[in-house]
C-alpha cells in the first residue's frame, strides 16, 4: 500500500466536493443546500492545507484555508437570515417553491 | 502501515460517510448532526497535515458557529412535531450521474498529474500560529482588514436582513 501523500488528500477532497455539489442540485431544503456549499468549502480547504504541507505552498495555503472560513461564516449568516425571511413569508423553505420574488 | 496511515483512513472514512448521511438523509436533524462529524474528522486531517491552528479554527467556526447556526435555521424553518422534517430529493438520478462524472474527473486529473512536491520535513512539526499571525500582519494585512470589515458588515446585514419583519408594521 502506498505511503499517505499528497494524492491521498486530493482524492479525499475530491470526493467531498462532490457529494457537496449532489448535494446543492438534488435537495429541496434550502438548508440543505447551504450545507452543500459547507462541504464544497471543506473540500476546497483540504486542498489547500495538503498542498501547503507537501508542496511548495507553505503558510500561504493556511491563509487562504483561514479566509475561506471567515468568509463561510459570513455567507452562512447572512443566508440564514434570508432563509428565515424566505420562511416568514413563503411558508416553506423548498428551493422548487419559491418562484417569485414578491408575495 | 504507521500509526499516521492508520488515522488518516479512519477520518477519511468518517468524513465520506458522514457527508453521505449529510447528502442523503431523508431527515434533516440527521443531515445537520452527521454535517457535525464531517467537520470533526476535517479538523482531524489538518492535524494530520501539521496545521494546528487551522484544526482548532475549524473546530471552534465551524462547530461552534456555523453548525450551530445552521441547527437554528432548521428548528426555525420546521415544525418538530410534525413530519415536516422529512425533505425530498429533485431529479436524483441525472444529478448522481453527473456529479460521478465530475468525480471521476478530478480523481483522475488528481491521480495522473504528476504534482510537484517539495522535500518533506521530517522531524517534529512547527506550530504554525506564530506564523499565522505574522503574516496577518506583514504581507496579507490588507485582505485581513478587508476581512473584518467584510465580517462587520456581514453582521449588521444579517441582523437588518432578519428583522425587516419588524419595521414593516
Amino acid at each position: 500500500m502506498l505511503q499517505i501523500g499528497l494524492t491521498h488528500y486530493l482524492v479525499l477532497s475530491a470526493i467531498l466536493f462532490s457529494l457537496g455539489i449532489l448535494g446543492v442540485v438534488t435537495r429541496r431544503n434550502a438548508i440543505l443546500v447551504l450545507m452543500g456549499i459547507e462541504l464544497i468549502l471543506n473540500a476546497a480547504n483540504i486542498n489547500f492545507i495538503a498542498f501547503s504541507r507537501y508542496g511548495t505552498l507553505n503558510l500561504d495555503g493556511h491563509m487562504a484555508a483561514i479566509f475561506v472560513i471567515v468568509l463561510a461564516a459570513a455567507e452562512a449568516a447572512i443566508a440564514l437570515a434570508i432563509v428565515l425571511n424566505i420562511y416568514k413569508t413563503f411558508h416553506t423553505v423548498n428551493v422548487d417553491e419559491i418562484n417569485k420574488l414578491k408575495e | 502501515m504507521s500509526l499516521i496511515d492508520i488515522l488518516f483512513y479512519f477520518f477519511a472514512t468518517i468524513a465520506v460517510v458522514s457527508a453521505s448521511i449529510v447528502v442523503f438523509s431523508r431527515n434533516i436533524i440527521y443531515s445537520a448532526f452527521s454535517l457535525l462529524f464531517t467537520f470533526f474528522a476535517v479538523a482531524g486531517l489538518y492535524v494530520l497535515l501539521n496545521a494546528d491552528f487551522l484544526a482548532i479554527t475549524q473546530l471552534l467556526i465551524y462547530v461552534g458557529g456555523i453548525l450551530v447556526l445552521m441547527l437554528f435555521g432548521v428548528m426555525l424553518t420546521h415544525k418538530v412535531v410534525s413530519v415536516d422534517m422529512k425533505t425530498g430529493t429533485l431529479k436524483i438520478l441525472p444529478a448522481a450521474l453527473i456529479t460521478s462524472m465530475i468525480a471521476g474527473t478530478l480523481i483522475g486529473i488528481f491521480t495522473v498529474t504528476d504534482w510537484r512536491v517539495a522535500p518533506l520535513q521530517t522531524g517534529d512539526p512547527i506550530p504554525t500560529a506564530k506564523g499565522i499571525g505574522e503574516m496577518f500582519m506583514t504581507t496579507w494585512l490588507l485582505p485581513f482588514e478587508v476581512a473584518s470589515v467584510i465580517l462587520l458588515i456581514a453582521l449588521i446585514g444579517a441582523a437588518i436582513i432578519a428583522r425587516r419583519e419588524k419595521e414593516a408594521k
